[in-house]
């Protein structure tokens, strides 16, 4: 099935349905959802706790609402799969990576080697994010 | 000046390598080129009307020598001799092959210099004040902002695929010289009551389809909440600026949209949480930079007193020298503006000429200008005729800043596969028309500036006059504008009636200059006169 | 010879960016040598992109006289000489009349 996938947690991938943005309304208990990019992902920030997958949606490579989500919900501390799907491209993979994709399911497939290479693109970084990297600011200034 | 350290360096030369690479996939197929596109263009390759393109960023319009004289060798190397100067202080190699674009980068790297981000729907090259650190109306020197600003933006993660591209404008002074509120967002370094340095954001200005002057949305903030604030801008714009459309997508149709009261709010309300994660270097950073910006040692001793016996010398010192804030120096401005010229383009000798004379005369700094001039910033006024005497050598003395042969001109259909017409063949026939510079002088300040299509390159609205081209039915036709302007006292130009050929609208700008000399007050600039008499005037002497 | 209205095929080298015109059996910079084009030419430009001899090719309408080609917009033109304003750099450099083939 996701024959795509690529995964860069080590734990077991969540099983539970995932469920789209509107259905979050009519259930208690979701444990995967997916974004679609006009969605809010600060409406998850009250399931934090309960969600174990978000999927998040990039019907094209050059929509980046999916960056701004994905960050949203790991600066308010959600810890589990944060996962790209759709027009994943290895190109953008540093970014979506940069910005805590920990997951990625692309349309098309991207060998596991060039994720790794296309994660260690930039040896060092301007910007504090998500990624726990420290800034070229810190690496500076101690 | 600003120096890469070894941080900056490695980051450039990532960026050769990524590039490289990315080249490499397309030459042997595995990258399409739908997705190869944005790839080069986020390294300012285009494709342009007669070839590749590559526009190389000119961070806040600031070079040393040495950067220039690489600007100089690449057009020779890789080009056709000759480089463009553009209206966002960068410049553009017009004749690039794609197989030498990763190459051109590799030198460019080398004097620390880079051409990222100068295209894509991202965070462009930050502008600024082409006199800073040297006007003597200054709070104080935006550069350092400006290259905070350019590391931050960087290969932003979050911010490398907006609705439609970004750029900021940095200014110092009160004096506002980098058209400031017509841009996504420009900012202002101010001080307020108590003495304290702080940025005023404007947000939501710009040209093209859409003019806007931004409206203010911070009135003052602490210096070194920069970065948190334009990470809050940026977020509110890259969630809900619109991409269902992308003649609307820009942040200033937010903003209106939305209204500057309903984007503040969204923005203070990211701000305060950004401002809890940590994200601002910290002063020893933009001390760090800072220090890079200090002034010259300039020479306290340098003599005020110029000889001026030489009538054309004291002509180009009284029109293209500005005052400096050390005693006994002189911003210098070199017009790219030759008459029967091409604006802002200058062949690879003269590139190297300035930059020389930059070494010799200016503490090895050059400035790019908005208005496709250069500048040589600090230049001892002692040394004014020797420096004037090699520009003239060159051919590189015209005496016409601010005049009405001093125009902006975007490539036009000559070069861009945007344009509808051209630009320069109008520019050349306007500065031949009014060649004579004893008539120039005697118009005065009057900002002309001519594009080719809607988008605005050529910043035709803030022209007193601006000239737009248009298609009509397959033949060039020009549009004719008045009123617009670019400084402190930021105004929209307007289109005035039916639009002309080539030759009419030379024929009815001239018309126009002709009402201003007959109405004018004493001490009027043209577009004094136009915002005292308004359009009625014009119009009758021009359609009659 | 009277004027025929034809459709021609044109984009840029991939390689080294230079406006091109499809011959009928290959590439040409100069518009003169278009050949008028037979039908659909979808899977030729699908073809000629994927060896990647052409990159952003389309089709554009020329008229044709005397073996002279001439695109009918005004933008094509331009393309098939090169800037008015460096006629030096263009594919007419010894003649002063070439700009006033674009208007």
């Amino acid at each position: 099935m996701d024959d795509t996938l690529i995964r860069l947690r080590d734990d077991a991938a969540s099983a539970a349905p995932v469920l789209a943005f509107a259905e979050l309304a009519e259930t208690t208990n979701a444990a995967a959802v997916r974004l679609s990019p006009g969605d809010d992902a600060r409406a998850l920030l009250p399931l934090l706790g309960q969600l174990e997958l978000v999927e998040v949606e990039f019907p094209g490579f050059n929509d980046g609402r999916g960056y701004s989500a994905a960050r949203i919900l790991r600066e308010h501390g959600y810890a589990g799969e944060l996962r790209a799907v759709g027009q994943v491209l290895v190109d953008q993979i540093s970014h979506y990576h940069r910005c805590g994709f920990d997951a990625f399911r692309p349309d098309q497939p991207i060998a596991r080697a060039a994720i790794d290479k296309a994660i260690a693109t930039w040896p060092e970084v301007y910007q504090r994010t998500v990624d726990g990297r420290a800034p070229i600011w810190a690496l500076r200034h101690g | 000046m600003y120096q890469y350290d070894t941080h900056d360096q490695a980051m450039v030369d990532a960026r050769v390598a990524e590039f490289s690479d990315q080249v490499a996939r397309r030459l042997s197929g595995t990258l399409s080129e739908e997705q190869f596109r944005p790839l080069r263009l986020k390294n300012g390759l285009y494709l342009q009307l007669h070839a590749y393109m590559l526009r190389v960023a000119i961070p806040y319009g600031t070079l040393s020598s040495r950067q220039l004289r690489t600007l100089g060798d690449i057009a020779d190397r890789y080009d056709r001799g000759y480089g463009h100067f553009t209206t966002r202080q960068n410049i553009q190699y017009n004749w690039i092959r794609l197989e030498d674009a990763p190459a051109i980068l590799a030198d460019l790297a080398a004097v620390g210099m880079h051409a990222i981000q100068t295209s894509g729907n991202c965070i462009r090259n930050t502008t600024a004040d082409h006199f800073a650190g040297a006007a003597p109306d200054e709070v104080a020197d935006p550069r350092p902002y400006a290259e905070l600003l350019r590391q931050w933006s960087t290969f932003h993660p979050e911010f490398d695929y907006l609705p439609r591209k970004f750029k900021v404008a940095i200014i110092g002074s009160e004096t506002d010289r980098a058209a400031m509120k017509l841009h996504d967002i420009g900012i202002q370094v101010i001080r307020n009551d108590a003495g304290e340095e702080g940025l005023r954001v404007h947000v939501g200005g710009g040209m093209g389809r859409t003019p806007m002057i931004a409206p203010v949305i911070r009135e003052f903030l602490p210096p070194l909440q920069m970065i948190s604030y334009l990470e809050a801008c940026l977020r509110v714009y890259n969630r809900y600026g619109r991409r269902d459309n992308k003649y609307k997508a820009r942040i200033k149709i937010l903003v209106h949209e939305i209204g500057a009261d309903e984007y503040r709010r969204q923005v203070e309300e990211e701000f305060a949480h950004i401002l809890t994660l940590g994200l601002e270097p910290p002063p020893a950073e933009f001390a760090r930079i800072a220090a890079q910006f200090a002034d010259p040692a300039f020479d306290p001793q340098a003599p005020e007193a110029i000889d001026r016996s030489d009538p054309d010398f004291a002509l180009w010192v009284d029109q293209n020298v500005h005052p400096h804030k050390a005693a006994g120096y002189g911003i210098v401005t070199v017009s790219l503006k030759p008459t029967g010229g091409i604006p802002g383009d200058a062949s690879a000798d003269q590139i190297r000429l300035v930059a020389d004379l930059a070494r010799d005369y200016s503490f090895d700094e050059v400035r790019v200008t908005h208005a496709q001039n250069l500048v040589l910033p600090h230049v001892r006024r002692a040394d004014l005729h020797a420096l004037w005497q090699r520009l003239d050598a060159a051919g590189l003395a015209n005496a016409n800043l601010d005049l009405i042969s001093d125009i902006i001109a975007c490539p036009g259909l000559d070069y861009c596969s945007l344009a509808n017409a051209r630009s320069i063949p109008l520019a050349q026939k306007i500065s031949q028309r009014f060649a004579d510079p004893a008539r120039q002088r005697d118009l005065g300040e009057l900002k002309l500036k001519i594009s080719g299509c809607i988008n605005a390159c050529g910043h035709h609205h803030a022209g007193h006059i601006g000239v737009l081209g248009v298609d009509r039915k397959g033949v060039e036709n020009y549009q004719l504008l008045f009123g617009g302007s670019e400084g402190a006292d930021t105004s929209l130009a307007t289109i005035i009636g039916p639009g002309f050929s080539e030759d009419g609208i030379v024929d009815a700008i001239e018309t126009a200059t002709g009402v201003y000399l007959a109405h004018r007050s004493e001490g009027e600039r043209f577009i004094d006169t136009y915002r005292r008499i308004g359009t009625a005037p014009f119009k009758e002497a021009i359609y009659g | 010879m009277s004027v025929e209205k034809i459709k021609i095929l044109t984009g840029n080298d991939l390689l080294v960016g230079d406006v091109i015109w499809w011959t009928g059996s290959g590439w040409s910079r100069h518009v003169d040598h278009a050949a008028p084009l037979a039908d659909d030419a979808g899977a030729l430009i699908a073809a000629e992109e994927a060896a990647r001899s052409v990159v952003s090719a389309y089709v554009v309408d020329a008229t044709r006289e005397h073996g002279k080609v001439r695109p009918n917009h005004i933008k094509e033109r331009m393309r098939a000489l090169g800037p008015t304003v460096r006629l030096d750099l263009s594919l007419r450099p010894d003649d002063p009349a070439a700009a006033a083939w674009i208007a």
